[in-house]
């Protein structure tokens, strides 16, 4: 008992001591002028090479180019996605972003509380009246939401063009409302240059955890290269990890999501659809930071930039002139209205 | 002849909070050297860390809000361990809570009264959170199945299933929640004291407090918590005293499980009146480390569960200049400290190395 209450006092002291300390690079209290955004992480957090990560990089561009103090706060559980929000807002943040759809409530209860806080939510979620209008969004927040289903149109295109089979394939990771649009698109884009095209589809499972399962991408990937398919497109997380995987084995291609996927499996990567979520989070600051920052919806896609496929020295080899040549030309009718690219199936 | 009994409860008191205590301050030395190395001063982080869960009405309402999810996990934990049971299966049984509370919540007409809706929602949660743990408990008593394995297995196929209800039937599109209850809304103390005002702490603080003092009474001042105690102690000799032993591991696991799945109520009917997918993600693991801090004492269960509320609320406030992984590190510091020092433990670790020794000695011999 004694020995305990000496060591518990040691460390007491030793405590103490080590609070005095502050080491030369320590952080000290942001001041000055210049924008200061926050940002919450959907839970999962940083280092997903995928939204999360984009995110981040439109905060670095923004510090970078915009002089910005940017914060960034990582929930763990339900009520942290609120708390975190709250905890940035509470502290006067010219702009809070909220990354990812499950934010919804959390951001729109926030922009009531906090009128004079501009608030920016990635992948918002739109609810809809009886009669299907979206309901109007509070003046400080904006609903930052890309068209997925354009750019899968043309790496479904792209696809059919290169991949010599008449299968292509598609592998999504949980089987929900939000990949279903990049389903939907790229089935749209296979038919549209090849009618006569099947295009096989399947899902990692029901669960989240289908977004964070290699094993089971490698499995379906394997039968579907097996049954003829020569490109398949991922829309699932870390599950298509095992897609790649899969497609290096093979010798076959796979195409990326989100990001540009072509370090995953070089030579394999045909190409990657990319959602620009960095631009969309730069340009928020910099409506903030000119003053002409408006509440509402704004839709990021082919036209705006703010989505589309990766073409660059990596993967011009495995496209052929003539394939690039027609895809600017669909894109060309998309932005045009003239094709219009489902957004469920 | 009072006088050396209350002396006696104070030295109990005193050797009981001497192995938190100790576990706390190692716990924040290593903190101390972990923010140094991290390159920020030790002295502001903690006081961030304070200032952002105990230092506003706003953080306490947050820790209040982690505190009632973690009082009814450790309950959940602690009550199976006294029967020397080792529920694994909270996280389940707590996802399966808020489930039913919400699926009662949905079914019932908006006009129900609040007071008969919230207790239906709450006899749903205990309810669904009692078949879950019913589960390994009667597989244990009818055929001596590991419960630790059952219940882990059962948290998979518990948390699969609502997920597949969820995703695949109830929620509301582009989300992955139900749609917000008709009835069963418990008030938020934001709403009758205004400094908590924008925290999710809500009255289920109460129920939870509440249902710590019920395990404790039917513990330690019912006959079935002395046949409960008594099987968690030494399992022979009860049943040679006349104790039905498998009844009792039954009636264990069945208590455990309801407790867990009351923690469900408090995001369910008293933060955002829908259920979410991992709506408490991580709780009912955390459950095992407060029941083990509290030393499976409900008294302890409670202190244990504000001291672990407050870190993981902590990590928040201090996400700016460190990263939140500290947090997770000062919580696994605080375990491993206290796991080596709690008797509980320390029985089995040593019963662990004596079969070690005697597996090494047969295998010497053969």
């Amino acid at each position: 008992m004694r020995r305990t209450l000496y060591l518990l006092g040691a460390l007491v002291a030793a405590h103490l001591l080590l609070l005095t300390i502050t080491p030369s690079g320590a952080t000290i209290a942001p001041e000055g002028e210049g924008l200061d955004i926050g940002i919450v992480f959907d839970v999962g957090g940083r280092g997903d090479k995928s939204f999360n990560d984009g995110a981040y990089l439109g905060g670095l561009l923004a510090a970078d180019s915009l002089s910005a103090r940017v914060r960034y706060i990582e929930p763990g559980e339900g009520s942290d996605r609120e708390a975190g929000l709250r905890l940035l807002a509470a502290e006067g943040m010219d702009l809070v972003l909220a990354v990812g759809f499950i934010f919804t409530d959390d951001v729109l209860t926030l922009a009531k509380d906090y009128p004079d806080v501009k608030f920016a939510g990635v992948d918002y979620a739109l609810s809809f009246d009886d009669a299907g209008n979206p309901l109007p969004l509070p003046d400080n927040l904006v609903a930052l939401k890309f068209r997925e289903e354009e750019g899968s149109f043309l790496v479904g295109a792209m696809a059919a063009l290169v991949g010599e089979s008449k299968k292509v394939g598609f592998i999504g990771g949980m089987d929900i409302g939000l990949i279903h649009k990049f389903e939907a698109g790229y089935r749209a884009g296979v038919m549209h240059v090849c009618p006569d095209c099947e295009v096989l589809v399947q899902y990692a499972g029901v669960t989240p955890e289908a977004f964070k399962n290699p094993g089971k991408g490698k499995e379906l990937a394997l039968s579907q290269y097996n049954q003829g398919v020569n490109v398949i497109y991922h829309a699932s997380g870390s599950t298509g990890l095992g897609v790649f995987e899969a497609a290096r084995t093979t010798g076959k291609l796979a195409i990326g999501v989100d990001a540009d996927q072509y370090a995953e499996a070089p030579g394999h990567v045909l190409t990657s659809m990319v959602k620009g979520i960095d631009a969309a989070v730069f340009d928020a600051a910099r409506a903030v930071q000119d003053g002409t920052f408006q509440g509402g919806v704004r839709v990021f896609g082919l036209a705006e930039r703010g989505v589309g496929y990766v073409y660059d020295d990596n993967n011009r080899a495995l496209i052929p002139d003539s394939v690039r040549t027609r895809l600017q030309a669909l894109e060309e009718d998309i932005i045009a209205g003239r094709i219009r690219v489902p957004s469920t199936r | 002849m009072s006088a050396p009994r209350e002396h006696g409860i104070l030295m109990r008191a005193a050797q009981a909070l001497l192995a938190p205590v100790l576990a706390v301050a190692i716990a924040m030395v290593v903190g101390d050297l972990l923010i140094l190395t991290y390159g920020e001063s030790p002295g502001t982080v903690y006081a961030l860390l304070l200032e952002g869960t105990w230092g506003n009405a706003y953080g306490f309402g947050q820790v209040l809000y982690k505190t009632m999810t973690l009082i009814c996990t450790g309950l959940a934990f602690a009550y199976a361990a006294r029967a020397g049971l080792f529920n694994v299966g909270a996280e389940g049984q707590l996802a399966a809570g808020g489930f039913a509370a919400a699926l009662i919540g949905l079914a019932l007409p908006v006009a129900t009264p609040a007071v008969a809706a919230v207790l239906l929602c709450t006899a749903g949660a205990m309810g669904a959170g009692a078949v879950t743990g019913a589960v390994p408990g009667v597989l244990r008593a009818r055929f001596g199945a590991s419960e630790v394995i059952v219940t882990i297995m059962l948290n998979f196929i518990v948390l699969a299933l609502l997920n597949y209800a969820v995703a695949s039937h109830l929620a509301v599109p582009e989300t992955l929640h139900t749609e917000v209850m008709q009835a069963g809304f418990v008030s938020r103390l934001g709403a009758f004291l205004p400094a908590f005002a924008g925290s999710a702490a809500n009255l289920t603080i109460v129920i939870a407090v509440i249902a710590a003092v019920v395990a404790w009474w039917a513990m330690f001042r019912t006959r079935s918590g002395f046949e409960l105690r008594a099987v968690g102690l030494q399992p022979d000799a009860a049943e040679y005293g006349g104790v039905n032993v498998p009844r009792t591991w039954l009636r264990a696991m069945i208590w455990s499980g309801a407790f867990a799945g009351l923690g469900g109520i408090n995001f369910v009917l008293g933060y955002k009146h829908y259920y979410e997918e991992g709506f408490a993600a991580g709780s009912g693991f955390l459950g095992i480390a407060v029941a083990l801090v509290g030393r499976n004492h409900p008294l302890g269960i409670i202190a244990a569960a504000l001291l672990f509320a407050t870190l993981s609320q902590g990590g928040l406030a201090v996400n700016a200049l460190v990263p939140k992984q500290l947090v997770d590190i000062l919580q696994a510091v605080v375990i491993l400290a206290v796991a080596t020092t709690v008797p509980e433990v320390q029985r089995l670790l040593q019963r662990a190395a004596s079969a070690a020794v005697r597996r090494g000695s047969t295998e010497q011999t053969t």
